[in-house]
């Protein structure tokens, strides 16, 4: 077994309003900055021991799909390393 | 007719429900989520509230708490269920309605009066009033935003699972009269099969004549179909 971080990013489908990223851009206007678009994400970092970073991402993905991420909404991405 | 009323940690709007079911003559009763659904209920209600202060995404933990597995069940097996704001959030979170809620355009909470235009007179929620009738009930949420594909909201509508509408006080639905940016001004909906029902207006909170308007009776009394 290999001790594997598995970076699960969930984002909101494009198309899909995100007052809060709104908000927030419009804040970052006020304070003077230019930008053209914002969007906002969560990030989970999962800490697991696993026979192969495959192995790591699939259960990573059954997490996202029961969890983290709501299909409807949400794509989501997956990243695995090797924790140092 | 026992109804239970499934308390999370956070819900807020258990004791109201029982007190709204109980002045309707049900027999209503609070169940904690760790007791499991008792085996005699007719009908479950998914109460408003801030189960486990919507971590992650609102009522995404409730959903997946083992009691849900034996509320979808039930629903399967032909109970009653009816999810109100958190519980609606709940509902959609556990797959026993489509869809999801989600922020309110506003980005903030919303606490308010609204009007509803009665989509489908034809559930047991609704049974009470006419279609195209106009209720006042009242909101009480962040995350109310109704959020689907617009496929699969044009099969809802084609299938008869709105109940609810954000409307004018004439019954018109406009974009200005939609509190919260939901799609297609969307308030509640039905499940697979009409008993299984979700909505972000609260019908317990106009329910009891003392607190004012009782437009909300009609959507408990659902329970006794």
């Amino acid at each position: 077994m290999t001790a594997f971080t598995a970076t699960v990013t969930v984002r909101l489908k494009r198309g899909v309003l995100d007052p809060e990223a709104e908000t927030t851009q419009r804040s970052l206007e006020r304070l003077g900055f230019e930008l053209n678009d914002l969007r906002s994400a969560d990030v989970f970092e999962l800490d697991l021991d696993a026979d192969s970073a495959e192995d790591a991402a699939d259960r990573a993905e059954e997490m996202a799909e029961r969890l983290l991420a709501n299909p409807t909404i949400h794509d989501y991405d997956i990243e695995v390393t090797e924790t140092e | 007719m026992t109804i239970a009323v499934i308390q999370f940690g956070g819900s807020n709007c258990d004791r109201d429900s029982v007190q709204a079911l109980a002045s309707l003559g049900f027999d209503a009763e609070l169940v904690w989520h760790e007791d499991g659904l008792p085996e005699d209920v007719d009908g479950v209600v998914l109460p408003g509230g801030f189960s486990y202060g919507d971590y992650l995404r609102a009522g995404a933990m409730a959903a997946r708490s083992p009691i849900m597995a034996e509320v979808r069940e039930a629903a399967s097996e032909g109970t009653p269920v009816l999810g109100i704001c958190n519980g609606a959030q709940i509902g959609c979170e556990s797959s026993l309605t489509p869809g999801a809620f989600t922020t309110n355009e506003s980005a903030r909470f919303q606490c308010e009066h609204v009007h509803l235009r009665v989509e489908n007179a034809n559930t047991p929620w609704t049974s009470q009033y006419d279609e195209g009738e106009v209720v006042e009930l009242p909101i009480a949420h962040g995350e109310g935003r109704y959020e689907i594909s617009d496929d699969r909201l044009d099969e809802l509508e084609a299938e008869d699972r709105i109940l609810f509408k954000y409307c004018d006080e004439n019954g018109e639905v406009t974009p200005e009269a939609n509190p919260n940016g939901s799609k297609h001004s969307v308030a509640g909906v039905t499940g697979e099969n009409d008993h299984v029902a979700v909505m972000m207006p609260h019908p317990e909170r106009a329910t009891l004549s003392d607190l004012g308007r009782t437009d909300g009776q009609g959507v408990l009394t659902g329970f006794a179909e």
